[in-house]
Formats: structure tokens, C-alpha cells, sequence
């Protein structure tokens, strides 16, 4: 900062540009720190991308490397085109919304009721946190097993207990597979939604709900026309960065379903196309679709992050 | 619904109670499976499978001694102390690399850093699995497969857009005001981190540490794909109780709850923090 050019030193040729040179010296001093994370990022996470890029344009199966040649767009009219990898789509469509809107909606819900001072409100908070912090797969395995065994799983016993010996006893994960997951993730992604809006609801201003009930509006009035606007951008975090985590899910549907019974979303399917099928350029059309679907979610994302954010920047 | 509230004082408050135990039972039904998970992995396996369940069976310890190599199955020493050293090596070089990033990004600011800070935050929202295959043909090619320090470099540049937005809200709380009070009294950069910065955002680091610690033990799909015997998981040991086993209830439920007490430890340390970091710092 205090480093300066001697002007004696500087002959009158160069004067200008050696006027400059601590300039940008100084201003690569700034960068430098930054430049291992982002050279680290750039090399290890995009550079993939353009190799899966480069790779859907050919027919490649790893079992058979000499017959590896360019086929231009043909592996995405086959992604396209067969019946299973267009169900992939739909499915994680399918899957992705349902999770995100019923866990935003119950997070909602759960959100409001903490939102309000009771005894022993922290340790409710704790407990409504605890599914979110079991390990994915631990989550995904308890279940498969200990909630939807259909001879001894927790479910079907408690069927039991209610409806005695007579009392229906499914088979869960076959009789409705893809709810079966489902469940399972909004188990688990009900505390992150219930986090996010709880933070959206203690950042209104108190005094505000406050003035408005002087004025004598209702609870849901209130709701209505202070708290929901408030929360808007929250629930459109919620819904977006839930939909970014859920859309890459792959620990539920491999555990629970196997992808099998109609559950295998693209995730899924891009392991299972190169890892079990070996088909290299199937698998890497899929993943650039799935890139695409998610850049389109994520320029949304980006959109409500940085308004947030702005207006975090400006408050301070 | 209360536009009756108002007016008649008494109801509010019974009604605050009412809700109050609607909480109380939302939240004990939230936990009740991981609950039940835990009380079943301490009874006997012919106990953790009747049906109507048996609450009131014995304990016994059986299915964690057997988790742990007692009844001769596969030892998870192995796959927990890969987990261990992936998670914990990750961690230190996200924070190696995020540290003095989210300092170029908040105390001495490059031009159009929020620019960068966005580019860090779009690389998260693009789905690591599209760029899997790639990794795994250089992996294979340079000899990398089943090597553990493979997931180190992955699971570090899988956090890395986190920590630095984390870091950044945490490194801009601390004052540019001291700051240059400090550089007046003739503080030099070192003295100034570890004197000022340091003891502001030491919490915020703490936090973001434990984060990125949840993410990298959670990790499957990396792991599945990249390790075989040698750099197994936790999560990818945890894969052989996929297909049932007979009476194997009590055991599934120990060694998932074993495997996830790190992330539930690390997950209650850092629960203020938790927001903050899921919500890639939108949130605080």
C-alpha cells in the first residue's frame, strides 16, 4: 500500500507505464489468495463437465474401446427415445417436486408452531432436526428395513397393534415404490425447509406484526399480508436449493428401491448406464441433460440468492 | 379463526398452550423412527423382529459387538478410519483453500468480488454425478481407483463453495475499523489475523469445519463408484445391509447408528450454524 515508484528513478519514456506496474502489482497481491481455490475448483469440477460434453457426442461402450467412434447428437435421441431413460426424467421430476413441496409445506407448518414462545421450544427444535443429521444411507436403510419390512417392520406393527390380528399388513416398497422413497426424503428434508423459513420468520420485524395488531388484525391476516410476502423469497430459497439437493439424489433410491419398480431417476440411471452397462456416451448425453435442467433451476437459484444477499450487503 | 381471539383475553394464551403441544408432538413424531432405530438395536435379533414389536424386550449390547467384528463378519475399522480420514483431510485443505479466498472476498476486496463469489456458489448447483464418469476414466487411467486421497481431492472441491460463501459472511462481520486501527498502531498482516480476525471469526470457522466435515462422511455416490476393498466408506460399508439378511434388524439399526453419531454430534455442535451453511450463506 505504501510502496510507490521513486519519481526520480522513473525515466520520462517509461513513466507512465512503470506508474502503472505497482498498480498491478498491487492488484495481483489481492488476487493471489484467491487464485489456489479458484484454479482447484475450475481444474477438479469444470473441467469434467467438458469431458462429459465431449464424450456424449460418442458411441462409446467401455467394453468395446476399439469400436469407440463420433455419432453427434445420436446418444440424446437415444436418451430421448428409450422408453426407461425418458421414465428416468420423468421420475426425478416426479420425485423432486413431490418432495420439495410437501416438505416445504410441512417444514412450513412446523416453521410457524416454533416460531412462538412454549416451554421446551429448543428441545423441540432439536428434536425436528435429528432426521436431517442420520448419515443418507442410514436414513434410506432404516427405512427399508426397520420402518417398511413387511413381517417385522415398525409399520406394519403398528397396523397390528391398532387393528389386531385381521389388520392389513402391505408390502410398502412394492406396493407404492416411488411414495415408499418419497417418504423417506421428506422425512429427511422437512428440517431443512423447517430451518430456512424459521430464519425467514425471525427476521420480520416484530414491530411491524405488532402495529398491525393494534390495528386489530387477525392472526391470519396477519399471515396473509405480512408474514407470507415476508417469507416469499425464503420459501423460494427452500424450494430451490431443495430442488438442487433432491434432483441429485441417489443414497434413497439406490438403497431402498435399487432404482427398481419404476424409481430410477437420472442419477440412477447415469451410474447404473456407465457403471453397470458400461455404455460411456449414454450415460454422459444423460448427465449433460441433467446439467441443463439443473443450470435452468439454478439460474432461478442464483437469482433469489443474490437478491437476499443484496439486501443482507445493504443492511450492514 | 380469531377475530373472536382479540377480543376475549383468556383464549389466546390456552390456545398458545394447545400449540405448544401440537410442537412438543410434531417433534416427538419426527424423532420417533430414529428412536425406535436406536431401541431396536439394542435388543436380540429375535426380539427386533416380532410382530406386534416388542418395546418392552431386554437390552443387549449383541448387535454392536457383533458390528464390530465379534461375530466374525468384515470389521468396519477399516471403512470408519477411511471415512475419518477423508472427511477430516478434506476439511483442513477446504479450509487451506477457502480461508484466504473469502479473505480476498471480504477484508481487502478484489474488484467484481461478488462476481466471484457467485461463480463459486454456481458450481455447487451443477450435479457432481454429470461429471463422475470422466473422474472415474482419470481416476482408472492415472491409477487413483481405490485410493482414499481421491476422495480427499473431490470432497474438498464438493465443500469448497460453501466454506468460502460461509467464510465470506463470517470474515465481513469483523469491522474494517480495527482492522485499520490495527494497521495505525503498526500492526503487520500476521499480528492483524491472528489478533483481530481470528478471535471474530473463529466460531464462523468452527462451524463451517463441521459442515464440511456432515458432507464429506455423508458422501455415497463418489465413494461407491471410486473405492473397492482398500478406500472403502462408512456409507459405502453400510451398502452391504442393502439386501436383507434374515434376522439382521438389531444389526442394520446399530451400525447405522454408530456410522451417523459423528454427523449427529457435529450436527447438534453446529445446529446454529446449520442454516447458514445448507443455505449456502442466503440465510442467517
Amino acid at each position: 500500500m505504501t510502496v510507490t515508484a521513486p519519481p526520480t528513478r522513473v525515466a520520462a519514456a517509461s513513466a507512465r507505464s512503470a506508474a502503472r506496474r505497482p498498480n498491478r502489482m498491487r492488484a495481483w497481491a489481492t488476487r493471489a489468495p484467491l487464485l489456489p481455490a479458484l484454479v482447484f475448483m475450475i481444474a477438479v469440477t469444470q473441467l469434467p463437465f467438458v469431458a462429459t460434453l465431449a464424450i456424449s457426442f460418442f458411441d462409446w461402450n467401455a467394453l468395446y474401446p476399439d469400436d469407440r467412434h463420433f455419432a453427434g447428437f445420436a446418444n440424446y435421441s437415444e436418451v430421448l427415445s428409450t422408453p426407461e431413460l425418458r421414465k428416468s426424467v420423468w421420475t426425478t421430476v416426479l420425485l423432486t417436486v413431490t418432495v420439495v413441496l410437501v416438505s416445504l409445506l410441512l417444514g412450513l407448518l412446523l416453521a410457524l408452531l416454533l416460531d412462538r414462545r412454549f416451554r421446551g421450544r429448543a428441545a423441540v427444535r432439536t428434536l425436528l432436526i435429528a432426521p436431517f443429521l442420520l448419515v443418507p444411507i442410514a436414513s434410506a436403510l432404516l427405512w427399508k428395513h426397520v420402518l417398511y419390512n413387511p413381517e417385522y417392520g415398525l409399520f406394519n406393527g403398528v397396523l397390528h397393534w391398532l387393528g389386531g390380528n385381521g389388520a392389513p399388513q402391505p408390502d410398502w416398497i412394492s406396493d407404492m415404490p416411488l411414495a415408499a422413497v418419497e417418504a423417506s426424503l421428506i422425512w429427511q428434508w422437512t428440517p431443512f425447509m423447517m430451518l430456512i423459513l424459521l430464519a425467514g420468520l425471525q427476521s420480520r420485524d416484530p414491530e411491524l406484526v405488532e402495529a398491525a395488531r393494534m390495528d386489530g388484525a387477525s392472526d391470519w391476516q396477519v399471515f396473509v399480508h405480512l408474514t407470507l410476502p415476508h417469507l416469499r423469497r425464503y420459501l423460494e430459497l427452500g424450494v430451490l436449493l431443495g430442488s438442487i439437493y433432491i434432483v441429485q439424489n441417489f443414497d434413497a433410491v439406490y438403497t431402498i428401491t435399487s432404482g427398481g419398480l419404476g424409481t430410477a431417476n437420472l442419477p440412477y440411471t447415469i451410474y447404473q448406464t456407465f457403471y453397470q452397462a458400461h455404455e460411456n456416451g449414454l450415460a454422459s448425453a444423460a448427465g449433460v441433460l441433467v446439467v441443463i435442467g439443473s443450470i435452468i433451476l439454478a439460474t432461478f437459484a442464483l437469482r433469489v440468492v443474490s437478491s437476499l444477499f443484496r439486501e443482507e450487503v445493504s443492511r450492514a | 379463526m380469531s377475530g373472536v381471539a382479540v377480543r376475549t383475553r383468556p383464549r389466546p394464551r390456552l390456545r398458545g398452550a394447545g400449540l405448544g403441544l401440537v410442537a412438543w408432538l410434531a417433534g416427538i413424531l419426527f424423532v420417533l423412527p430414529l428412536a425406535w432405530m436406536a431401541l431396536t438395536s439394542f435388543h436380540s435379533e429375535a426380539d427386533a423382529a416380532t410382530n406386534p414389536p416388542s418395546l418392552a424386550a431386554p437390552l443387549t449390547l449383541d448387535s454392536y459387538r457383533e458390528f464390530f467384528g465379534a461375530g466374525g463378519g468384515a470389521s468396519p475399522w477399516p471403512a470408519l478410519i477411511n471415512s475419518v480420514t477423508a472427511s477430516l483431510a478434506s476439511t483442513l485443505l477446504t479450509l487451506l483453500l477457502a480461508l484466504p479466498a473469502a479473505y480476498a472476498l471480504s477484508i481487502r476486496p478484489v474488484k467484481k468480488w461478488t462476481d466471484v463469489l457467485f461463480f463459486f456458489l454456481s458450481t455447487k448447483m451443477l450435479p457432481m454425478v454429470a461429471g463422475l464418469l470422466p473422474i472415474y476414466l482419470f481416476a482408472k487411467n492415472a491409477g487413483l481407483l481405490d485410493n482414499v486421497w481421491t476422495l480427499v481431492v473431490l470432497y474438498t472441491a464438493m465443500n469448497l463453495p460453501i466454506a468460502v460463501w460461509m467464510m465470506q459472511s463470517f470474515l465481513s462481520e469483523v469491522p474494517v475499523a480495527i482492522i485499520e486501527a490495527a494497521q495505525i498502531d503498526g500492526a503487520r498482516l500476521p499480528t492483524i489475523l491472528a489478533r483481530v480476525v481470528a478471535p471474530i471469526a473463529l466460531p464462523g470457522i468452527a462451524a463451517t469445519s463441521l459442515i464440511c466435515f456432515i458432507f464429506s462422511w455423508n458422501e455415497l455416490l463418489f465413494a461407491r463408484v471410486l473405492t473397492g476393498v482398500v478406500a472403502e466408506t462408512a456409507p459405502v460399508f453400510l451398502t452391504g445391509f442393502i439386501t436383507s439378511q434374515g434376522l439382521f434388524l438389531a444389526k442394520v439399526s446399530a451400525a447405522s447408528l454408530v456410522i451417523s453419531l459423528p454427523v449427529l454430534a457435529a450436527g447438534f455442535a453446529a445446529q446454529d450454524k446449520l442454516v447458514q451453511g445448507l443455505s449456502l450463506g442466503a440465510v442467517k
